[in-house]
C-alpha cells in the first residue's frame, strides 16, 4: 500500500478543474438582473481545484485504506456482512430504474410500482405478515415507523394509558432509542442466565400501561427465544403489541416466520438479510410488515394493484402519515428483489441453514480457547466472553486489534452489554469452510499469544496504516473539519 | 449449489458431524415445532443470473426513462448532470461493501471522505459543524426540529407553508409522537409572510423552519426571517436549502441561520424513483453535542499519525440507548461519498457554473413560457431554478400533451395547494438546452 496521507484540500492547485459543461446556449444575462444583489454571494466558494486524475487517484488511494466484504472475512455480529452480489449493482443501475423521477405520471412508472408490489408480497411471505410498507430508510427508521403504527393503534382504541415499551436488556441500542423518540418510557426486562427473556420478569412488568414489547428473535446472543409464543401471549393478554426487530432474520429464512410466532409488526434490515451493501454506513432500507389489524395505520403511500394497474395508494384510513420523502430507498429495494429472485425459496432457506451451521461450527471450535458463557445450539451468531483465562490482562479490544494484524475485520465487541468482554461473531452463509478454519486458527493463535506474550496482543495492531487512533482526544478537542 | 454459498455437501456433513448433528434440519431444533414453517416459502425457486436480469429488464422497460425524455419536473428531486467519475469511485467495493467505520485502522478511507464531506458542507453553508448525513431532506428537517425542541425544552415548531409539502407531512407525523405542536405560517406572493410569522412567535416557539429556495423556487429573505426568529429566546432558526444554490447565493451561516439542512440528491445522485437520496445537517457550534447521527473527527494514532475516528458518540443510540439524541444508526454513507466526489469534481468554479446555468436557463424558460400571455407567472419574486406558471387549462391535460411530445412536464401545485389549481412548477437545470426549452414553449403554446 502506497503511503498516502493527503486530504483533497491539500491536493488543490489554483487553475485546475475536473469538469466540463456545455457552453451556456441561452442569452447570457447578468445574474443580478434575475436575483437581487442582497441575496447573491460576494465571496468565492472555498472548494478544492483539482483535475479528474487528482480526484480518481485521491479516492482510489482512500479506498485502499478501507476493508470491505470483498476484501475478506467480516464476522461483525448483528450486522450480517454477507457477500453483496454484483448483479444487484447492475440491476439497480438499469436505465429504467435509475433514471426515473419519483413524480412521473402513473403510466410511466408501472415497472417501478410492479417491482415494489412484488417485493412487498415476497417480504410479507417471508415474514408471515399481511402487508408491508417499503418506505422506511433503514432498520432504525423501520423501528420508529413500526412503533408509530403501534401508537396509532392504541390511540384509535382510546387506550391512552399505554405509555411504556418493554425492551430486553440484550436489545440493540436502537430499540430503546426508538421507543424514546416515539415518546414512550422504556422498561427493561432482564434476561435469564440462559440468555433468554425471563418470563417471570416479563409478567411482572406488563400491565395496562404496556404499549408493546420490542424483541429480536433470535436475540443478540444468537439464541432463539423458544418461549416466544408464551411471551406473545403475556404481552397480548396485557393489551400490548409485539414488535419484531429483524436484525437477525438471516437465521430463520424459510424455517420460521415472525408472523407465526405472534408478532404484530416486523422490520427487515434489507442491507443485512437481503444482501444489499452497507456502503460504509448506508444507505440501507428497513421495510416494515404488519398484521391485518394494523394495516389501516401504515404510512402512505402503499403500493397496490387494481387489475393490471399498479398504483400509489394514499387511501389508508388511519395512516400515521408520511415518514420520509417519496416512497423509500427504491435503488436498494431493486437490489433486494434481485437477490430474492436469484436465491428463490430454496436458496433463502439454504442461506439460513449455512449461516447457522457456520456459527455453530465456529462456536464449537473456539469454546476450548475462549469463554463461551452460554453453550447451546446457536442460530446465526454467538457471543464469546473474552479469554478463558479471566486473570489475563488482554482485553477483548486487544483481541480485536490483534485480528487486524491477521487481515480480518474483527467481530462486534462489547455488545450485547449483558456479556462481559463480549465478542460477537456472525460468519454468514457466504463464507467457505477454509475461511472459517483460517479465522479460527488466528483466534487460537491470539489466545495462546495472550498467555505466552501478552504485550504483543496489547500493542496490536502492528501492521495497519494507523494504530489505535486516540478517540478520547478526538472527543475532548473535536476537530470536525479541515481548517487549512 | 448456489453461487453465493460455498459450502459443499461433504463439508456440510463434516461440519454437522463436528457439532454432533445429523442434518441441517437439526440446526433448527430449538425452534418449537408449532412455529416452524413446515412448507416451502411461497416464492419462485432460485433463478440464474440470465433469467433474473432478463425479468428485471422487462420491468425496467415498463418505466419511461429520463434518458429518452426531456425532464422539466423537479419539486424536490432534480435532473442535474452526474459526472461519470462518481459511479466509478463509489463502485469500488472497498467503499461499498464496508460497514460503518467502527474499526478506524481499516476504515480510514470511509472516515476521511466523511471528514471531507463535513468540511465541504461547512464551507458551502457557512456553518461550524456538519454530520455524516441523514436519510433525506425531509427527515433532516424533522431531525433539526426535534433537536431544537429538545434543546429549548419547548414544544412549538413554526413552519412556513412554502416548505415542501412532503416535508411538512413528515414533520406532522413525527411531531405527533413527541407531542410537539406544528404551526404553519402563511405565505404572501409565494414567500413566507414575515408579518404573520412575527405574530406567531411566542415564548413556546422552539424553532422556525423555512426553505430557500422554497418549494416554488423562490429565494426567501433568510436575514429578515432570522431577525424575527431570534426575537424569542432559545428559538432555533432552521433553513432547508438546495446545496447547489449556495454556489451563488449568500451562505445561510452569514444570514443568521442556526441549523442548515437539505437534500443533496442534485449533487451526483441518480433520481432512482425517489431514493436513496442524501439528507444533510450543518449547524452552529452550540449544536455540536446535540446533533443526530455520525460525526467524524480528526485525531492522532499511537505513532502520532493524523487519523480519523467516529467521535462525540455519547450522543448516539449504541452508547446512550434511550437517552440518545436520535435513534439513527445507518445513514446514507455511500451517497455522502457520491456528493463529496461531486463537490470536488465540480470544484470552486464548476458548482458555480451549474448554479449559474440553471438560473439563467430557468429564467430564459420563464420568459419564453410567459411571453404570449397564455400562461401567467403565479408569483412575482426572484427565483433560482424553478418557477410556477398558471393558466385555465387543466394541468393534468397539459402534462399528458407534453408527454406525447416526449417531455416530462412540471409539478401540478394544485395537488398540495388547492388555491393553485392548474398552476405548474417547472424545474430547469443546466442539462436542459435552449432547443428543449423552445420545444416546451411551443408545445405549451399549442395546447388548447
Amino acid at each position: 500500500m502506497r503511503k498516502y496521507d493527503k486530504l483533497i484540500f491539500e491536493v488543490s492547485k489554483p487553475g485546475r478543474k475536473a469538469y466540463n459543461l456545455p457552453a451556456l446556449d441561452v442569452e447570457d444575462k447578468c445574474i443580478k438582473s434575475f436575483i437581487p444583489e442582497e441575496f447573491l454571494s460576494d465571496t468565492e466558494l472555498d472548494f478544492p481545484e483539482v483535475s479528474e486524475v487528482d480526484v480518481i487517484r485521491h479516492y482510489t488511494n482512500l479506498s485502499h485504506k478501507n476493508y470491505g466484504v470483498d476484501t475478506g472475512f467480516y464476522p461483525l455480529g448483528s450486522c450480517t456482512m454477507k457477500y453483496n452480489p454484483k448483479i444487484n449493482e447492475d440491476t439497480a443501475r438499469m436505465d429504467g430504474f435509475a433514471n426515473i423521477h419519483p413524480y412521473q405520471m402513473e403510466g410511466c412508472i408501472q415497472g417501478s410500482l410492479q417491482l415494489m408490489y412484488e417485493l412487498d408480497k415476497a417480504l410479507a411471505e417471508i415474514a408471515g405478515m399481511d402487508k408491508m410498507s417499503l418506505q422506511p430508510a433503514a432498520g432504525a427508521h423501520g423501528e420508529l415507523t413500526g412503533i408509530m403504527v403501534i401508537k396509532a393503534y392504541h390511540e384509535k382504541n382510546g387506550d391512552s394509558k399505554r405509555t411504556k415499551i418493554i425492551v430486553p436488556d440484550s436489545a440493540h441500542g436502537t430499540n430503546p432509542a426508538t421507543a424514546a423518540m416515539a415518546g414512550y418510557d422504556i422498561v427493561e426486562v432482564k434476561s435469564t442466565k440462559n440468555g433468554l427473556v425471563d418470563l417471570e420478569s416479563l409478567k411482572a412488568v406488563v400491565g395496562d400501561d404496556t404499549a408493546g414489547l420490542m424483541l429480536t428473535n433470535p436475540n443478540t446472543l444468537g439464541l432463539f427465544e423458544k418461549d416466544i409464543k408464551e411471551i406473545a401471549k403475556i404481552v397480548h393478554d396485557a393489551g400490548g403489541q409485539l414488535y419484531y426487530d429483524g436484525a437477525n432474520a438471516n437465521a430463520i429464512l424459510g424455517h420460521a416466520r415472525p408472523g407465526d410466532m405472534g408478532f404484530d409488526v416486523v422490520h427487515f434490515n434489507i442491507h443485512k438479510t437481503f444482501s444489499t451493501p452497507h456502503g460504509g454506513g448506508g444507505p440501507g432500507s428497513g421495510p416494515i410488515g404488519v398484521k391485518k389489524h394494523l394495516m389501516e395505520f401504515l404510512p402512505v403511500p402503499l403500493v397496490n394493484k387494481d387489475e393490471d394497474r399498479y398504483y400509489l395508494d394514499y387511501d389508508v384510513p388511519n395512516t400515521i402519515g408520511k415518514v420520509k420523502d417519496f416512497y423509500g430507498h427504491f435503488g436498494i429495494l431493486v437490489r433486494a428483489y434481485t437477490y430474492i429472485l436469484t436465491m428463490g425459496s430454496d436458496g433463502l432457506k439454504k442461506a439460513s441453514e449455512m449461516a447457522v451451521l457456520n456459527a455453530n461450527y465456529m462456536a464449537n471450535k473456539l469454546k476450548e480457547y475462549y469463554y463461551l458463557p452460554i453453550d447451546t445450539l446457536f442460530k446465526h451468531e454467538f457471543v464469546l466472553g473474552g479469554l478463558k483465562d479471566t486473570l489475563s490482562e488482554v482485553t477483548t479490544l486487544d483481541i480485536a486489534k490483534r485480528l487486524l494484524d491477521h487481515g480480518y475485520h474483527p467481530p462486534t465487541v462489547y455488545f450485547p452489554l449483558i456479556i462481559n468482554q463480549a465478542i460477537m461473531i456472525e460468519p454468514t452463509e457466504t463464507e467457505s469452510k477454509e475461511t472459517l478454519d483460517e479465522f479460527i486458527d488466528a483466534m487460537i493463535k491470539i489466545s495462546k499469544e495472550s498467555s505466552e506474550n501478552p504485550q504483543v496482543v496489547k500493542d496490536a495492531p502492528h501492521n495497519t496504516i494507523v494504530r489505535r487512533p486516540d478517540e478520547t482526544k478526538a472527543a475532548r478537542n473535536p476537530v470536525l473539519k479541515y481548517e487549512g | 449449489m448456489f453461487p453465493y454459498i460455498p459450502t459443499t455437501y461433504e463439508e456440510e456433513q463434516e461440519m454437522l458431524k463436528s457439532i454432533g448433528l445429523n442434518s441441517a434440519d437439526d440446526l433448527f431444533n430449538d425452534i418449537p415445532k408449532d412455529i416452524q414453517l413446515n412448507r416451502e416459502l411461497n416464492l419462485p425457486k432460485a433463478k440464474s443470473e440470465l433469467e433474473v436480469k432478463s425479468y428485471l429488464t422487462s420491468l425496467a422497460k415498463k418505466n419511461c426513462s429520463l434518458s429518452e425524455l426531456t425532464c422539466f419536473l423537479g419539486a424536490g428531486a432534480y435532473d442535474h448532470y452526474i459526472p461519470s467519475i462518481i459511479d466509478h469511485i463509489i463502485s469500488r467495493s472497498e467503499f461499498y461493501t464496508s460497514y460503518t467505520p467502527y474499526q478506524p485502522e481499516i476504515s480510514q478511507g470511509t472516515l476521511q471522505y466523511i471528514f471531507e464531506f463535513q468540511t465541504l458542507l461547512c464551507r458551502l453553508t457557512g456553518m461550524d459543524v456538519a454530520n455524516a448525513s441523514l436519510y433525506d431532506g425531509g427527515t433532516a428537517v424533522v431531525e433539526a426540529a426535534l433537536m431544537a425542541a429538545a434543546m429549548a425544552k419547548k414544544d412549538e415548531i413554526i413552519v412556513s407553508k412554502t416548505v415542501r409539502p412532503e416535508t411538512r407531512q413528515i414533520l406532522e407525523t413525527y411531531a405527533h409522537i413527541q407531542n410537539l405542536k406544528v404551526i404553519e405560517v402563511d405565505m404572501k406572493d409565494g414567500v413566507t409572510d414575515l408579518e404573520a410569522l412575527d405574530k406567531l412567535m411566542n415564548n413556546n416557539t422552539a424553532a422556525v423552519i423555512v426553505q430557500s429556495p422554497n418549494f416554488f423556487g423562490i429565494i426567501e429573505d433568510l436575514k429578515a426571517t432570522s431577525e424575527i426568529a431570534h426575537k424569542v429566546k432559545k428559538a432555533s432558526f432552521i433553513a432547508s436549502v438546495d446545496p447547489i444554490s449556495l454556489a451563488i447565493l449568500k451562505r445561510p451561516g452569514d444570514l443568521g441561520v442556526d441549523v442548515v439542512v437539505g437534500e443533496a440528491q442534485g449533487m451526483g445522485i441518480p433520481l432512482s424513483f425517489g431514493g436513496p437520496y442524501l439528507g444533510f445537517m450543518a449547524a452552529k457550534k452550540g449544536y455540536m453535542r446535540k446533533l443526530p447521527g455520525r460525526i467524524v473527527g480528526e485525531t492522532e494514532d499511537k505513532d502520532g499519525k493524523r487519523s480519523y475516528v467516529l467521535t462525540l458518540t455519547a450522543r448516539e443510540q449504541h452508547i446512550r440507548r434511550e437517552k440518545a439524541t436520535s435513534n439513527i444508526c445507518s445513514n446514507q454513507g455511500l451517497n455522502a461519498l457520491a456528493a463529496t466526489i461531486y463537490m470536488v469534481t465540480m470544484g470552486k468554479e464548476g458548482l458555480k457554473e451549474v448554479a449559474m446555468q440553471s438560473t439563467k436557463k430557468a429564467h430564459y424558460a420563464f420568459e419564453e413560457l410567459t411571453k404570449s400571455g397564455k400562461y401567467k407567472p403565479l408569483f412575482n419574486k426572484p427565483f433560482f431554478k424553478e418557477f410556477a406558471i398558471t393558466s385555465d387549462i387543466d394541468a393534468e391535460n397539459i402534462n399528458i400533451k407534453l408527454r406525447k411530445e416526449n417531455i416530462i412536464g412540471g409539478y401540478h401545485l394544485g395537488k398540495d395547494y388547492p388555491q393553485f389549481k392548474n398552476s405548474i412548477l417547472y424545474a430547469v437545470t443546466e442539462k436542459r438546452t435552449k432547443d428543449e426549452i423552445d420545444k416546451l414553449s411551443s408545445v405549451l403554446e399549442g395546447i388548447k
